[in-house]
């Protein structure tokens, strides 16, 4: 399974990525690896506000359908489109394909996230 | 011998020694003594089969039906024609003794059947998209105001009055467990009220659900009740028709509707006291992601065949479990087929001949019946195939006196709207003759 | 056999007709004199141009490509896929049941009442219940009204805390849907690594927030929650309600009743335990039991006698309303009522402990090849956690798709959630011996490919009409209609 290094990543297999005041959210290589061929992806609006842990997008394949959890409270400031053409992109790159791109609410959240060491440990010890 | 049971006492013997028990009781020692039924069921001894038939053609000989009685009754459920191949194709044991088509490979019949039926709701409504089926117009009427504040995240229901009283009931019963509003406009001269319709409508409104023809058999003006409804960016039209009168009146989806929905009873489904009946419903590609219900796509396979399988699954509560749009699992399988048969069957050119000569008689027995002045319209609007009247006899008068002559009357009025107390709900479609129409006035006119 | 590839679209041909209407005798008038043009379509309709011989063999031919019980065996766990008697078919076909308008005055339909009335009673019995209501259409919808029923009642105490509805994670997609569709939260309680309720995680679930809990007993892994008095003790002391899904009942019919367990709402699938066809996908209907507390809630109307006079009764002090219209699905109890009189007190028991031992004989016979735990008594079907050997790369779905290349519907995959690479399997009492065996034999011959031939899995099915479908692309891609 692919983890990134610069990232930060969540226990739903998210990952975050910050740039300025601003992140980029996406779902990692594990998680489009265990959903399959992904065929829809529903997203947020822009400006729509999320807590931390809440959900904010689904990602739909054949025989499955996966919440989006925010990892960090946030509004909502930019979607990316062409997943709604063409969901595959997940499938083919998760870590360049992002999902949403959100406005921090609070940047001391990101202290409660696991790095990309914590995350692969994580997934050899419980997955 | 039990009835549709194969295995004999030394099939089970033989069964039970592989196993290596003595007895099939040792199969249910994991039920804790003190739960077991340690007594027969009260019920009737197993039955043969000339005995069951016996009984059964008894009960059935109890009642009168629509063989006995002239049928000018409606109100939800209608004596349409049923052409003789939709049972021959509907007793297919092949088609109702399969199951849901999850194993695509073997059940390429029935997807094929709900695809090409989910082809003819589309076409006869002017929709996009439309489902597998869903129970009944009225369930398909709760289902539709369940989307339609999925999709606008709003929670307030408006319901025009005019909508069948069981649909508006069966609404308010589902809206009530989702914390949802329901609010009905009401009705003025047998029609929606616009201005309390633009009174009502608030930037709160999730959908207004209208009928058409309503209740009453009236044609609400759908063209007027779109531009009101729409003012509001968001708020959904959502309506419910008949699919006869769809032989002649225009298309809900041409009309600007964002749901359609409506009961489909009367493609080619037998009355039976009420049930099983169909509901359909259909919507604009926009919104086709939020449908309840099975859906059937067309793919291919490895081979670069056309086949067809369910798809949008993960809508579905197999998948999706406490975040499905709906809970429903069954649809009314074998009832889609029979609508799509009388479909195919009636054609392009069927289906408007029994509209028009459903408008026709239905239109001749209301002038026949208002003639005299004995019997005075409710209404002065256009209808369909059904049409309110009033008199100064009460309505179990006229239906006793109409049924010692094996006529079935109509359906009185004033339960479901106080108002209208000696009003009376006439059906009239394309079964009806000349004769038993006139039979009808005739018996009518002799009340009074 | 044919290979008949058309959409019945595909057939239209303009100016073909079925059907004619007889010349009217009424005086023709133009549409336009009757309903304003405004309302008035003038264009032709979308619809097909067909013959009766078209119609005909287009649906024959589809049906060819059909499998239903009436073809073969069909061992869907959870779904009872029983024979459907014939006599069911023409005692519903009966002109007095067929077509019988719902309003017609009652006096008209006397045999109609009483055989709704004597359906009550019998389904009463047979769940040890107080009072039916026949309205719901199918099984979830008898959820929903079950729910409805249970929201009903604390709303009538005053108790509005109750917002939750526990659900155990075995099971069926439709109890948490339905919960959720019913306006509640759902908890889920993990199970015992047997499958059954887990204790301890039921008793930290409880509080004063619970409504409910929705159990199958037995479970969809096919085995008796041997605590079940337990679990009603420490629901009811909670202030909760107890849920039965029947979708299992087929297992304990005249040995054990859910409302002598202590369960407060049952809900029966008659397109299941009581052998009305599952029609390619419905209609069913799903009767609801309940216990007296809940009585005062039931959807109206109720049917009712007085006398030699059966009626339908609308007054129930706080209904919750109506859950369709008018009565519930009455041809589908036509058939379960005549399958009830045919199989008789006897005959029902007999259904329990015939399936019980053709699921117990056929999870013996495959023990050796497919996953299952040791020792176990099962009830009505079996779970088979994928193949035995050390193989991951044939999965269940492999194993499916092989058995269609023997002519069999193969078990229910994937489904409980709990179980990896779930086979579940539920032969039910209609079927033989001789069936069984053969179809355990395929199913060695499958294990036994997995490890010499593997690849004849992966590709499989091979004999079908149609093979593998791009399911993806079915969802990618919808086209969910003919575009012509």
């Amino acid at each position: 399974m692919k983890v990134l290094k610069d990232l930060y990543y969540t226990k739903d297999h998210e990952w975050l990525r910050v740039d300025g005041d601003e992140a980029y959210i996406g779902i990692t290589d594990f998680a489009q690896d265990s959903l399959g061929d992904i065929v829809y992806v529903e997203l947020p609006e822009v400006d729509d506000e999320f807590n931390k842990e809440e959900a904010f997008a689904a990602v739909e394949s054949v025989k499955a359908a996966s919440d989006v959890y925010m990892p960090v409270d946030g509004r909502i400031v930019e979607v990316n489109e062409a997943l709604l053409d063409e969901p595959n992109l997940l499938n083919d790159d998760p870590y360049k394909n992002w999902i949403v791109k959100i406005e921090i609410a609070d940047k001391s959240q990101l202290d409660e996230l696991m790095t990309s060491d914590d995350y692969e440990k994580y997934l050899e010890e419980e997955v | 011998m039990y009835p549709y049971i194969q295995n004999t006492p030394d099939d089970e013997r033989k069964m039970l020694e592989t196993i290596g028990i003595d007895s099939v009781d040792q199969l249910f020692n994991d039920i804790p003594e003190n739960v077991r039924l340690n007594r027969e069921l009260n019920l009737n001894p197993s039955m043969s089969e000339m005995e069951v038939e016996r009984y059964m053609m008894d009960l059935s000989k109890r009642n009168l039906t629509i063989n006995n009685l002239t049928c000018f009754l409606g109100a939800g459920a209608y004596d349409h024609y049923i052409p003789s191949v939709v049972r021959h194709i509907t007793s297919r044991s092949e088609f109702y003794t399969s199951y849901t088509p999850y194993q695509a490979e073997i059940s390429q019949g029935t997807l094929q059947y709900i695809f090409e039926y989910q082809t003819l709701i589309c076409n006869l409504t002017g929709m996009d998209v439309a489902n597998a089926s869903l129970y009944d117009g009225g369930t398909a009427i709760a289902e539709a105001a369940f989307m339609s504040a999925n999709i606008t995240k709003r929670n307030q229901i408006l319901v025009s009055k005019t909508v069948n009283p069981q649909y508006r009931e069966v609404l308010k019963t589902y809206c009530h467990l989702q914390n949802l509003e329901v609010i009905e406009v009401g009705e003025e001269g047998g029609v929606t009220n616009l201005d309390e319709l633009k009174n009502l409508l608030n930037d709160n409104t999730a959908s207004f659900i209208v009928q058409s023809p309503n209740f009453f058999g009236i044609i609400e003006d759908l063209k007027a009740i779109e531009e009101i409804v729409h003012t509001r960016k968001k708020t959904l039209l959502i309506t419910s028709v008949d699919p006869i009168s769809l032989g002649i009146l225009k298309t809900p989806g041409s009309l600007g509707a964002d749901i359609v929905v409506g009961e489909g009873q009367p493609l080619g489904i037998p009355l039976q006291y009420g049930g099983p009946y169909l509901g359909f419903i259909a919507v604009n590609k926009a919104h086709m992601r939020k449908l309840p219900g099975r859906i059937v796509g067309q793919t291919v396979d490895v081979n670069g065949e056309r086949a067809f399988v369910l798809t949008l699954q993960a809508r579905e509560q197999h998948i999706r479990r406490e975040k499905a749009t709906s809970n429903i699992c069954s649809n009314q399988g074998v009832n889609t087929l029979a609508a799509a048969v009388y479909l195919v069957t009636l054609g392009k050119r069927g289906l408007r001949e029994v509209a028009i000569q459903t408008t026709q008689n239905a239109h001749y027995a209301y002038s026949e019946m208002i003639k005299s002045g004995k019997y005075k319209p409710l209404f002065n609007k256009p209808f369909f195939k059904e049409f309110a009247v009033t008199s100064n006899v009460a309505p179990d008068v006229v239906n006793r006196r109409l049924l010692d002559e094996n006529i079935l009357g109509g359906y009185a009025l004033e339960k479901d709207y106080p108002q209208y107390k000696n009003g009376i709900l006439y059906a009239v479609t394309e079964k009806r003759t000349k004769a038993e129409i006139d039979k009808l006035i005739s018996v009518l006119e002799g009340i009074i | 056999m044919r290979k008949y590839n058309k959409l019945i679209f595909e057939l239209s041909k303009p100016g073909r007709r079925a059907f004619k209407l007889p010349q009217s005798d009424i005086e023709e008038k133009n549409i336009e004199e009757l309903i304003p043009e405004k309302f008035l379509n003038k264009e032709d309709l979308n619809l097909p141009e067909l013959s009766e011989v078209d119609i005909i063999r287009h649906y024959i031919n589809l049906s060819n490509k059909n499998y239903g019980v009436d073809t073969g065996f069909y061992p869907l766990g959870s779904c009872t896929m029983k024979y459907n008697p014939k006599i069911n078919e023409d005692m519903a076909n009966l002109d007095g049941f067929k077509n019988i308008h719902p309003l017609q005055p009652e006096e008209t339909v006397q045999g109609a009442l009483k055989l709704l009335y004597e359906l009550d009673r019998a389904l009463c019995e047979i769940s040890g219940m107080d009072k039916m209501t026949l309205q719901p259409a199918a099984g979830a919808h008898g959820e929903l009204t079950g729910l409805a029923l249970i929201k009903a009642y604390h709303e009538n105490r005053g108790d509005t805390k109750r917002t939750k509805i526990i659900v155990p994670d075995s099971a069926h997609g439709t109890n948490p849907a339905s919960a959720v569709m019913a306006g509640f939260e759902t908890i889920e309680i993990k199970s015992t690594e047997e499958g059954l309720v887990d204790i301890e995680s039921l008793k930290a679930a409880l509080s004063d927030e619970v409504a409910g809990l929705m159990l199958t007993n037995p479970n969809t892994l096919g085995l008796f929650e041997r605590n079940i008095l337990e679990i009603a003790e420490l629901v009811h002391e909670a202030g909760g309600l107890l849920y039965y899904d029947g979708a299992n009942a087929n297992a304990i019919l005249g040995k054990v009743r859910p409302g002598d367990m202590g369960f407060d709402v049952v809900h029966f699938n008659l397109h299941k335990t009581f052998s009305t066809p599952h029609g390619g996908g419905g209609p069913g209907s799903g009767p609801v039991g309940v216990k007296k507390i809940l009585m005062d809630f039931l959807p109206a109307p109720t049917v009712e006698k007085d006398g030699d006079r059966y009626y339908l009764n609308y007054n129930i002090p706080h209904s919750v309303g109506r859950m369709k219209d008018f009565y519930g699905h009455f041809g589908i109890m036509v058939r379960a009522y005549a399958y009830i009189l045919a199989m008789g007190r006897d005959g029902l028991k007999k259904v329990s402990e015939i399936a019980v031992l053709n699921a117990n004989y056929l999870a013996h016979k495959l023990k050796d090849y497919y996953n299952l735990p040791e020792n176990t008594i099962y009830k009505h079907e079996f779970v088979m956690a994928g193949l035995k050997s050390e193989l991951s790369e044939v999965t269940t779905l492999d194993v499916a798709k092989r058995l269609l290349d023997f002519g069999y519907h193969p078990p229910t995959v994937y489904f409980p959630l709990i179980v990896h690479e779930a086979l579940m399997t539920e032969p039910t009492e209609s079927e033989s011996k001789e069936t069984l065996d053969e179809f355990a034999e395929v199913m060695i011959k499958i294990a036994e490919e997995a490890k010499s031939n593997p690849e004849i899995l992966k590709e499989a099915p091979h004999n079908t009409p149609v093979r593998r479908l791009d399911e993806t692309r079915a969802a990618r891609n919808p086209i969910l209609k003919y575009e012509g």
